[in-house]
């Protein structure tokens, strides 16, 4: 089983039902897409994803509905900084997509999800304990993991690994 | 000394109101859970989990790690299922290897997960009617629990910690007798899950404290990113082993429980009716156990065989060079997904194309399935917050990662 090379041109993955979806309604949202090993990821403007998410959910062919993971990855140095990342899994359709934001260290804030899956609520506050990334409209965006007092964000990638800060 | 301050704090919104601290040393919390509750009389009216005691960083420490030895780390996120977790990160990393597993290494990994999802199934059984006060149960289970953990201790040399699986394929070959004492167990369990059922199912306070208790509906459980029982138990069918199969979950027969009360006793229904089909798995696996090799043929990955080494000059190097600078993996990025005893495990491993994963995140079953407790308690009784937590069958090791 050789790795075939992942295909980027949005033209030959249209057919995907969450990239269609995305399509239909706004174009311009889709900032790339990639697919992998099999997996779809979709790279959506930071001002479309509460939007995209909100339809993906509601689709009437293959509705999105369960939000598995929220979580994030740190490029730095590299610009822009952050990346969301947005797992949702198709309950009736059993079909997996991934959805990104990316976002520069200035400015890191994303629409929080908890409108839509209150379930978003936990993970939102884990990546803004671990990473920093805000959430806008998130109800209580609180430290979950660390001490409310502490300092630093761990998961940074200038954050060290080992030893006292 | 404001870390000495117990956070957060939650404030009473009305006169009458309370607020009762919960843990986090509290034996019915399985492990350091705090819970803040505000209580009016008997009746919570308000409930906040408070979670980040056991955090240790794990998936930080996987970025300083090779590949190979992030392996014993995935153990120690989830301690009752161990072989779960390493069996989901092993599947990541092969996918964004592109790596090809022979069929006897699959279905070893069956068996074993199987085994692993009654050994904390067990585990959830017994603690879970403790706290509602059914002592035997827990010294039943136990017993059978300790047959589990020999096995792993004959294939892994360790009870708990297991760590048996790796990328290609599996540690060791199964020792002599190993098989013989699996389809032992598989033998005389059922009888025991009847004789649970014969304490519990039927059993007049059982079925009050649980029946009609901590209700959550569909819509809600889907919501919360409920996953595993304690979604099942709320009608919405999904396993990811029939739905989504790995690890050629597809050869295998079995029924998917579903209960649609979403109650404390949907949830034990459902989990003890799979620990039936669990073992059913497990004796399919014994029957079907293919022959032939337990690692890929991938020579820059898998170690070679101890005795390839002494006689084969290639094995040697590749022997040094994955241990001392590892394997470089393809750039690029997975999300895996099992099936573990509690719900959607996923590993979120990102490759930057040296022998170290960029980042590695769990998505742990628990640490969504524990938002559902406001829903299930808030205007119930406080007795039934116990009750609740038990049939989520949390592990906090897990939940804080």
């Amino acid at each position: 089983m050789a790795l075939s090379p992942a295909i980027t041109d949005i033209e030959q993955l249209k057919n995907h039902p969450a990239l269609a979806r995305i399509q239909d309604w706004n174009p311009q949202a889709i900032q790339s897409v990639k697919f992998d090993r099999d997996e779809m990821t979709i790279v959506v403007d930071r001002s479309a994803i509460r939007e995209a998410c909100a339809l993906l959910r509601e689709d009437p062919v293959c509705p999105f509905n369960f939000l598995s993971d929220v979580t994030c990855v740190d490029w730095y140095p590299a610009e822009p900084r952050f990346e969301v990342i947005y797992h949702l899994l198709s309950i009736p359709k059993k079909e997996r997509v991934r959805l990104k934001v990316r976002l520069n260290s200035s400015s890191s804030t994303v629409d929080s999800l908890t409108s839509i899956w209150p379930g978003a609520n936990y993970f939102e506050r884990e990546v803004f304990d671990l990473f920093g990334v805000r959430f806008a409209g998130h109800p209580y965006l609180r430290r979950i993991m660390m001490p409310e007092d502490w300092e630093g964000h761990p998961l940074r990638k200038d954050y060290p690994v080992e030893g006292y800060r | 000394m404001a870390h000495l301050t117990p956070t957060p704090v939650l404030e009473p919104a009305q006169d009458r109101t309370m607020i009762l601290n919960m843990g986090p040393q509290h034996p019915s919390t399985h492990g350091v859970l705090r819970v803040l509750l505000e209580i009016d009389g008997e009746n919570v009216v308000r409930l906040m989990p408070d979670i980040g005691y056991l955090h240790t960083g794990i998936e930080k420490t996987c970025e300083a790690k090779f590949y190979q030895q992030v392996v014993p780390l995935t153990d120690r996120i989830d301690y009752l299922c161990p072989l779960t977790n390493n069996l989901c990160y092993v599947l990541a990393v092969e996918k964004l290897l592109g790596l090809e597993i022979p069929p006897k290494a699959q279905w070893m990994r069956v068996l074993l997960n199987e085994l692993t999802r009654i050994n904390s199934h067990l585990v959830w059984l017994g603690t879970h009617a403790m706290d509602i006060g059914a002592m035997t149960v827990f010294l039943y289970c136990f017993r059978e629990r300790e047959e589990i953990l020999k096995m792993f201790e004959m294939v892994s040399g360790q009870r708990m910690m297991t760590s048996y699986f790796r990328v290609g394929g599996l540690a060791l070959e199964p020792p002599l007798g190993f098989f013989d004492r699996v389809r032992d167990f598989a033998g005389y369990f059922p009888e025991k899950v009847d004789e649970y059922e014969n304490l519990l199912t039927g059993n007049p306070i059982w079925v009050m404290r649980t029946k009609g208790v901590a209700k959550m509906t569909a819509e809600d459980a889907i919501g919360l990113g409920a996953t595993g029982p304690t979604l099942r138990g709320s009608g919405v069918d999904i396993d990811l082993r029939r739905d989504m199969p790995y690890s050629s979950y597809e050869k295998f027969q079995f029924k998917v429980p579903v209960s649609q009360e979403g109650d404390v006793f949907a949830r034990y229904m459902c989990r003890v009716q799979e620990l039936r089909e669990s073992i059913g798995i497990v004796r399919q696996a014994l029957d079907g156990m293919p022959e032939g090799p337990i690692k890929a043929n991938a020579p820059h990955v898998v170690l070679p065989d101890r005795e390839k080494m002494k006689t084969q000059m290639e094995s040697l190097i590749y022997h040094f060079k994955i241990i001392t600078e590892g394997f470089a993996v393809p750039a690029g990025e997975v999300y895996q997904a099992v099936e573990s005893p509690r719900g959607e495990m996923g590993y979120y491993i990102v490759s930057d194309g040296t022998a170290k994963p960029y980042r590695v995140h769990m998505r742990s079953a628990c640490f969504a399935n524990l938002q559902t407790l406001s829903k299930m308690c808030e205007g119930k009784l406080l007795a039934d917050v116990v009750a609740a937590i038990g049939s989520i069958d949390i592990v906090l090791g897990e939940i804080d990662r």
